[in-house]
């Protein structure tokens, strides 16, 4: 074999550090605003572990992937996001489609599948669509959110000049689905054609099972867009700072010189992949790894050393988001189960003569 | 332990997983080119735990995990099976294979015949549909048409974990490429299977329930659904025929139409959409072949044309039923609906 050089362990994952090795309370970020990311983060949390126990209580149904451990990247990213930029997200999009400014209410109706949803109740934990927000979808299949989150970029080559006030795209995908083909061909087009978009690996250290060096030849994956001429940039994701700030400096870039960005944050997903997974297959070493690195408490505890919280604050907030989150359970429980009367609602844009509105076992025509 | 002395029963009532599983066992056994290849297979003994206990048993090099790249691994094992391996793929679910579609279909079914003969490409794909669990539009489909089209592949599809084992043996025997399609529903299923070896013979349909009034054509999930509509319809003295494809490509079309000419009437119970799907090929058979002994046109009951949403009560609206299947075999038969 030729010399491989490519680091293949956990440990070289791990090394890379954040970008800023400064204590978090001394970045000179104004105490409010330390205090709402904590109150965003908390609120993913309650909703999360909120939404865990509704699919127990079989309230929600088929698959539902949780931003569990993955807080302080959400929130960082989101708060880079600009209200006129997209966003696409792969299934595990609860957190994002929140923090995107959707309420609390209507993310759990969704999860419900009442016509209350994001969705209307169509699309589920997987599929998070808001048109007014530009949250332009969950994606349930892997890699299937790149390509049309590329042409979005392209479409706004067409539509506006590069700079400060431009809009931009930021397309998120798992550490899995780097190693899908969507990814490379939308990496290429991307540095082809110089749009304005960032695409962020939300490194979580694991797909299902399968963790980043027994699926990735190259397991560092800010490298891949190496082939793509474009620039990669790794960030701790535990740390909601130097994750706006790599967000930010990427969707600037993008906006004002129209260069792609691979942007890789790397967390821990706390649980299993999805809700219905113990993760077995984890060794209580990593278990342990990553509830050490849990950001949530680690945030709070950060603030209350730095004095911008102290307990009580910090549990206020806690209990503010829960109560939020009890509402939303209220509202999605009160909410109306789509009608089979609207079974055909929207498969088509356009009416057209013949389409297909037969229920199963309904004769095929009524010519007879 | 196969030294031990042989006091199981014959028969066994085991899972439609656990007769998959204990194949692809024998089958790895047996034969040193078959190898399994799959997201997930491995360390995390599958996502619907096919492969439980395979990795351990026969080791990385037997049982591949494979990143998500199903254009990739896909292709791999068609390649592999170029060379005389026997790859047995599991794609995760049915939905999944669309992006290894242009190596299934642009390579794997043409290039038996295509490079006039040279070559065959032994390989199974594995892979679940169906739905009914709410898991929206993209992980619910029942694209077994889209393969079944496909000249060069044979696709198969069984609905009791004794035909589970013995056409996933005949399947990883085939010198072909065979799409063996599961189903969601139908793993936790039990059924009695024989020990010892068991090859089926791909391309045949079975009759597994007998009767005079009508037949209900189905296959997979269906025809559990069919069985029981057939048990419940039998104590209002209607004798039903329930006619198992098994195979979906080639299609038994003799078995059909026999049984059809027998009794007159046919209901195709499907799980995939209805236009262009499999009931429209089975009642097209039955019009070409039989037309002359129906009593009564051919009736399809299928899923509504929509992408399957989320909500269970939008699901249950559009997915096909017993009792759709039951409402219709007595319009068939033209015998006064039960609840009116
Ligand atoms: C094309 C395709 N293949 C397989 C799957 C099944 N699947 C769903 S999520 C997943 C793992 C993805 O892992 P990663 O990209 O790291 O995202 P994470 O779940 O960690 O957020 C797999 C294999 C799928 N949905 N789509
Ligand atoms: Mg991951």
């Amino acid at each position: 074999m030729a010399t491989n050089t490519r680091p293949r362990t956990a440990d070289s994952v791990e090394q890379a550090e954040p970008q800023a090795a400064e204590p978090r309370e001394q970045r000179g970020e104004p105490a409010g605003q330390l205090r709402s990311y904590y109150e965003r983060m908390s609120l993913i949390r309650a909703f999360e572990l909120r939404s865990s126990e509704m699919y127990a209580r079989a309230k929600i149904g088929g698959y539902c992937h949780l931003n569990l451990g993955e807080e302080a990247t959400v929130v960082g990213l989101m708060e880079a996001l600009q209200a006129r930029d997209y966003l696409f997200v792969g299934y595990r999009d609860h957190g994002y489609a929140l923090m995107r400014g959707l309420s609390p209410e209507r993310v759990m109706a969704e999860l419900f599948g009442k016509t209350t949803g994001v969705s209307g109740g169509r699309g589920g934990s997987m599929h998070m669509y808001d048109t007014e927000t530009r949250l332009f979808g969950g994606y349930g299949i892997v890699g299937g959110q790149i390509p049309p989150a590329t042409g979005v970029a392209l479409a706004l080559t067409y539509r506006q000049k590069p700079g400060a006030e431009a809009e931009a795209v930021m397309c998120l995908l798992g550490d899995g689905t780097t190693n899908i083909g969507a990814f490379h061909e939308s990496l290429n087009l991307a540095g082809l054609w110089n749009l304005p978009i960032v695409f962020v690996v939300v490194n979580n250290k694991l797909g299902m099972g399968t963790t980043v060096e027994r699926s990735s030849a190259e397991p560092e994956l800010h490298k891949r867009g190496a082939s793509y001429r474009i620039p990669g940039v790794r960030v701790d994701g535990d740390d909601v700072i130097a994750v706006r700030d790599a967000a930010r400096a990427a969707l600037d870039q993008a906006r004002t010189l129209r260069r792609p960005v691979l942007l890789e944050v790397m967390c821990y997903r706390l649980r299993g992949h999805s809700v219905v997974d113990p993760a077995r297959y984890r060794s209580a070493d990593d278990t342990a790894v990553a509830q050490k690195a849990d950001p949530v408490p680690a945030f709070r505890a950060t603030l209350i050393a730095a004095g911008v919280l102290d307990e009580a604050a910090a549990d206020a907030i806690d209990a503010e988001a829960d109560a939020r989150v009890t509402a939303a359970v209220e509202f999605a429980e009160k909410s109306p189960d789509p009608s089979p009367d609207d079974l055909f609602a929207y498969v088509y844009a356009t009416p057209v003569a013949n389409a297909p509105s037969a229920l199963p076992g309904d004769p095929v025509t009524d010519a007879l | 332990m196969t030294t031990e002395m042989r006091t199981t029963p014959a028969i066994r009532t085991i899972t439609y997983r656990q007769a998959l599983n204990e194949t692809l066992r024998a089958e790895l056994l047996r034969d040193e080119n078959v190898f399994l290849i799959g997201e997930e297979i491995g360390v995390f003994e599958g996502s619907y735990k096919i492969t439980a206990g395979l990795l351990a048993e026969f080791g990385p090099q037997r049982v591949v995990d494979a990143p998500i790249a199903e254009e990739g691994f896909v292709g791999a094992a068609i390649g592999a099976a170029m060379v005389g391996m026997r790859p047995v793929v599991e794609i995760m679910t049915i939905n999944f294979s669309l992006i290894a579609i242009d190596q299934i279909v642009n390579h794997a079914a043409k290039m038996r015949s295509m490079y006039g003969g040279q070559v065959a490409v032994p390989m199974v794909i594995r892979m679940p549909g169906g739905g009914g669990q709410q898991l929206a539009a993209t992980h619910s489909q029942n694209l077994e048409v889209w393969y079944a089209h496909i000249p060069g592949l044979k696709v198969v599809a069984p609905s009791t974990p004794a035909d589970a084992k013995a056409l996933l043996t005949a399947a990883i025997r085939d010198d072909d490429p065979v799409i063996f399609l599961e189903n969601l529903s139908l793993y936790s299923a039990k059924g009695e299977v024989p020990d010892g070896e068991q090859v089926a013979e791909i391309g045949k349909a079975a009759i597994v329930r007998t009767g005079t009034d009508l037949s209900i054509v189905s296959y997979s999930r269906g025809t559990t659904t069919a069985l029981e509509v057939a048990r419940q319809l039998e104590a209002e003295g209607l004798s039903i025929e329930v006619v198992d494809l098994r195979s979906l490509r080639p299609l038994d079309r003799d078995t059909i139409c026999a049984s059809v000419r027998k009794t007159g009437h046919a209901v195709v119970f499907e799980d995939d959409w209805l236009s262009y799907g499999i009931g429209a090929e089975i009642s097209a058979t039955i019009g070409e072949g039989v037309f002359d002994f129906l009593d009564a046109p051919v009736r399809r009951v299928a899923a509504a044309e929509v992408p399957l949403p989320y909500a269970k009560s939008l699901e249950l609206a559009a997915l096909p039923s017993a009792a759709a299947l039951s409402r219709v075999v007595r319009e068939v038969l033209n015998v006064a609906p039960l609840d009116k």
